[in-house]
C-alpha cells in the first residue's frame, strides 16, 4: 500500500486486489452483535470536510470507529487566507495534535496532495473537486466483484456527467485497472477532452451499449448544469440519457445497475430502475463502510 | 558622476546593428564613445556582454494597494538586478490606475526609489470595470503611451472600438487583455488533457484568441496601435502573423514562463505555475519561440506577478494567478532561446534576445532614451552581463517582496553584473547599489 490514497490511478490492481480482499474480511464485522474490532486502537483519525457529505463523513467515522481509532470530525466552512484557517494552518495545527490520519473531502481539486506536503500523517482523499473519490471507486469494485464474481472483462458504461465527477474519474480508471471494458456515454458537453486517453470507449448514444453492458453505472447530473447550457433541460437529459424501465430491461441478464448517490430520480435514473432487484445502489453505500476499513487498516495498521 | 570606462566586452546594441568588442565610455550620464578610448574609471568586463538596459512592458508592483506583495521600491529594484532600466507598471492597483493622480503617485515613489525608470500603463476604463472610459488624456498628459485593464478584458466590443479610437488622439497603444470572459468563467488551467485527469475546470486556447482575432479586426479597420500582452497560444500567434502581413499596426509580448514552461508543471497542485493566461503545451511553447523568433511577438515582457507567500500556499482553485519574473527573465531567455552557454543553435541570437528585451519594447511603446543605440550622447542606460555564468535561483534571496518564481531551484545560465541608468550604478557586481 502507498503512503496516503489520493488517487485511484496510483493503486496496481494487486493493490486493489488486496484492498478488496481485506474489505471482503472487515464485511464480517457489520454482522457481528460486537461491530468492533481492535486493529487501529490508540490511532487517531481526524474527518477534515471542507464540503457538506454526510453519507461519506458517516461511513469513514464508523469504519474508523469500527477499527477502535479515535475519531475527530472537523468541518470547515471556509478554507482562504482571506476567510477562516488557510487550508496549510489547519495542517499545520492537525500535525501539531498528532494525528494519524486524515481523511479530507475538499470542493477543490488536489487540496489533499497540498496536504500531504504539510503534515506526516496518512491522508486519504474523500473527494476532492472534480479529481477522484478513490474510495468510491473502490467500494464501487467491491460491489461489482461481490455481484458478478470478477472484475476482468466485465463490460462497464459509465453514464453522465463524466466532465464535473470525481466519480467517474475514479470508477473509470478503477475499472480500466482491473482489466474491464469501460464505455463513458454522455452528451458530447459533457466529456471532458482528453477522454480518448482515458483507457475508455467513449458513446453518445446510450441506446448502442445497453445490451453489451454488464454494469451500469449512473452518475448524478446536476440541475445546475443545465443552467450552464450543458444541456437544454432535465427532461431532455432524461429521454436521452436516462435510464428508465425500457432501457433497464435492454440490460443482459445479471447486468447490475450502480449509482453513488445522491440519485436525482426522474433524470438520470427514474424511481422504479433505482429500485429495481437488479440495482445495487444501497449495498454500494453498505460496502463502503468495509473498503474504508480495509484503506484506513492498510494505511495505517497494516504493517504495524 | 565621474567618468566610467567598460572595456572588453562583446557590446550588442540592435539599434544601431553594433555586435563588436569596444569600450564603452560613460560620462555625465550620457554615452561618450564606444570604441578603444578610455577615460576616468576603467572597469573590465572581458568576457560580458554590454547591451542597451532592458525594457518590461508588462509589471505589476502592486503599490499602491497592496504592498505586502510587492512595493515600487522593491519591484523596481528587482528590475535592476534583473538588468532592467526601465518597467511599465500596469493599472490594476488599489486604487486604480485611472486617474493622473496614481498615475504621479507612481512616477514619483519611483523616481525617489531610483533604481528604475517607471512608464506607467493607465486603465482603458473607470475601475477596470469595462464600462465607461478613463480619462485618458488627463494620464496622457503624464507622458502615459499605453492604457490596458490588464487583468481583466475590455470585454465589450463597443468600448473596445471606442478606446481604440479615442486613444488616436495621442497615437496611444491600447493593450487589450485577451480573455473572452465568458470562455473561462472558473477556468483554473489550460484545457487539455491534463486539465480533465487533474479535475480542474479547462481555459480553452479560443478564449484569448477570439478576443486577439476581434480586436486585431477593430484596430485594423480604424488603423489604431493596439499590442497584444503574454501571448500564449499558437493560433494567437498566427494571428498577429497574418496581422502584420495585412499592416495592422499591432505589436505583442510574450512572457518567459510562456516559452518555457507547460501545463505538466501543474501536476502536483502547486499554485506557484498558477497564471493567466495559463501555461499552455509545448506545441504553443513552441509556436511562441517560432513567434519570437520571425518578429511576430515584438518583445519578452515579465508580467512580474507577485504575491505574498500565503496566498500561493493555497488550494489550486483559490490562489491567485501569477508569477515573479523580472529577477529571471534575462538569464531564462539566455538559457532557454539563445542557449549560449553549450553552443547549441538557439531559437534566437543574443542581438535578437536584446532586441527581444530591450530596443523592441522601448520602439514599440515610444520610449526614448532606453533600448539603445549606445553611442554618443545617448543616456547611459546599460546592463551588463554574463553570459556563461551559472547561478541556481533562491526565490528567499529575491529583492521582490514575493517568492513565487516558477524558476526557483532552477540552474541558469547569464546573469547580470552592472545596471546603469543615466550612467549610474542601480546594480553593481551583481548587488543593487546604494
Amino acid at each position: 500500500m502507498k503512503e496516503h490514497l489520493l488517487d485511484i490511478g496510483d493503486l496496481t490492481a494487486a493493490e486493489i486486489t488486496e484492498i478488496l480482499d481485506t474489505a471482503a474480511g472487515f464485511a464480517d464485522v457489520a454482522l457481528r452483535p460486537i461491530k468492533k474490532v481492535p486493529v487501529l486502537r490508540g490511532r487517531t483519525v481526524c474527518n477534515l470536510f471542507y464540503e457538506d457529505s454526510t453519507r461519506t463523513r458517516i461511513s469513514f467515522e464508523l469504519a474508523a470507529k469500527r477499527l477502535s481509532a479515535d475519531v475527530l470530525n472537523f468541518s470547515a466552512k471556509g478554507s482562504s487566507v482571506t476567510k477562516g484557517e488557510s487550508l496549510k494552518d489547519t495542517a499545520l495545527t492537525l500535525q501539531a495534535m498528532g494525528v494519524d490520519a486524515i481523511v479530507i473531502r475538499h470542493s477543490m481539486s488536489g487540496a489533499p496532495k497540498l496536504l500531504t506536503g504539510w503534515v506526516d500523517a496518512r491522508v486519504l482523499n474523500a473527494g476532492d473537486g472534480w479529481h477522484q473519490h478513490p474510495t468510491q471507486g473502490l467500494l464501487d469494485l467491491f460491489t461489482a466483484r461481490e455481484h458478478l464474481g470478477h472484475l476482468d472483462g466485465l463490460r462497464v458504461a459509465v453514464v453522465g456527467d463524466i466532465a464535473h465527477s470525481r466519480v467517474a474519474r475514479s470508477v473509470v480508471q478503477g475499472f480500466a485497472t482491473m482489466g474491464a471494458q469501460v464505455t463513458v456515454v454522455a452528451p458530447p458537453t459533457l466529456l471532458p477532452p482528453g477522454i480518448e486517453r482515458w483507457g475508455c470507449a467513449v458513446d453518445l448514444d446510450i441506446d448502442a451499449v445497453l445490451t453489451k453492458t454488464d454494469v451500469l453505472y449512473l452518475l448524478r447530473v446536476q440541475r445546475e448544469r443545465m443552467h450552464q447550457q450543458f444541456f437544454p433541460s432535465t427532461r431532455e437529459y432524461a429521454r436521452l440519457w436516462g435510464v428508465d424501465r425500457d432501457r433497464l430491461n435492454r440490460l443482459p441478464e445479471g447486468a447490475i445497475v450502480m449509482h453513488p448517490g445522491p440519485m436525482n430520480r426522474g433524470v438520470e435514473v427514474t424511481a422504479d430502475v433505482a429500485d429495481a432487484p437488479n440495482s445495487v445502489i444501497t449495498e454500494q453505500v453498505t460496502n463502503g463502510i468495509a473498503v474504508r476499513m480495509s484503506c484506513l487498516y492498510l494505511l495505517l495498521g497494516g504493517e504495524a | 558622476m565621474s567618468a566610467i570606462t567598460l572595456t572588453g566586452a562583446r557590446v550588442v546594441d540592435p539599434a544601431t546593428g553594433r555586435d563588436e568588442t569596444a569600450n564603452v565610455v560613460v560620462d555625465g550620464g550620457v554615452v561618450t564613445e564606444v570604441g578603444q578610448g578610455s577615460a576616468g574609471l576603467r572597469l573590465d568586463v572581458d568576457g560580458c556582454v554590454v547591451a542597451p538596459g532592458l525594457v518590461d512592458l508588462h509589471v505589476h508592483l502592486r503599490e499602491p494597494g497592496s504592498e505586502d506583495a510587492e512595493t515600487i521600491a522593491s519591484g523596481t529594484a528587482a528590475a535592476a538586478l534583473g538588468g532592467f532600466t526601465a518597467v511599465c507598471p500596469m493599472a490594476n492597483t488599489a486604487p486604480v490606475t485611472d486617474h493622473a493622480g496614481v498615475v504621479e503617485q507612481v512616477l514619483r515613489l519611483a523616481r525617489e526609489a531610483g533604481h528604475c525608470d517607471t512608464y506607467p500603463v493607465g486603465a482603458v476604463t473607470r475601475g477596470l470595470r469595462g464600462e465607461e472610459l478613463a480619462e485618458l488624456g488627463t494620464m496622457a498628459a503624464l507622458g502615459v503611451r499605453c492604457f490596458s485593464d490588464d487583468g481583466l478584458p475590455v470585454r465589450s466590443a463597443r468600448v473596445m472600438r471606442r478606446a481604440l479610437t479615442y486613444a488616436r488622439t495621442w497615437d496611444a497603444i491600447i493593450c487589450n487583455h485577451a480573455e473572452e470572459p465568458t470562455l473561462t468563467e472558473d477556468a483554473e488551467m489550460n484545457e487539455g488533457e491534463l486539465s480533465s485527469v487533474l479535475g480542474l475546470a479547462g481555459w480553452p486556447r479560443e478564449a484569448e484568441e477570439v478576443m486577439v482575432a476581434r480586436d486585431l479586426i477593430l484596430a485594423h479597420g480604424l488603423g489604431a496601435r493596439l499590442h497584444v500582452p503574454h501571448v500564449s497560444t499558437a493560433g494567437t500567434v498566427d494571428l498577429i502573423r497574418r496581422a502584420k502581413v495585412l499592416g495592422t499596426r499591432v505589436t505583442a509580448e510574450a512572457a518567459p514562463h510562456h516559452f518555457t514552461l507547460t501545463d505538466a508543471c501543474v501536476a502536483d497542485y502547486d499554485a506557484v505555475y498558477k497564471v493567466n493566461p495559463p501555461l499552455r503545451t509545448m506545441a504553443d511553447v513552441d509556436a511562441v519561440r517560432g513567434g519570437l523568433a520571425d518578429g511576430t511577438i515584438d518583445a519578452i515582457a515579465t508580467d512580474h506577478a507577485p504575491h505574498a507567500p500565503e496566498f500561493k500556499d493555497q488550494e489550486w482553485g483559490q490562489a491567485p494567478c501569477g508569477m515573479l519574473g523580472l529577477e529571471t527573465a534575462l538569464a531564462v531567455t539566455l538559457t532557454e532561446l539563445v542557449r549560449a552557454a553549450d553552443d547549441a543553435a538557439g531559437d534566437l541570437t543574443l542581438p535578437q534576445a536584446v532586441a527581444a528585451l530591450s530596443t523592441n519594447p522601448a520602439r514599440s511603446r515610444d520610449i526614448a532614451g532606453h533600448g539603445g543605440g549606445i553611442e554618443p550622447g545617448a543616456p547611459a542606460n546599460l546592463v551588463v552581463f554574463d553570459p556563461a555564468q551559472r547561478w541556481t535561483v533562491d526565490a528567499t534571496q529575491l529583492a521582490s517582496r514575493s517568492r513565487n518564481s516558477p524558476f526557483a531551484g532552477r540552474e541558469l545560465t547569464g546573469k547580470v553584473v552592472h545596471t546603469l541608468l543615466r550612467g549610474r550604478f542601480t546594480v553593481r557586481d551583481g548587488r543593487l547599489a546604494g
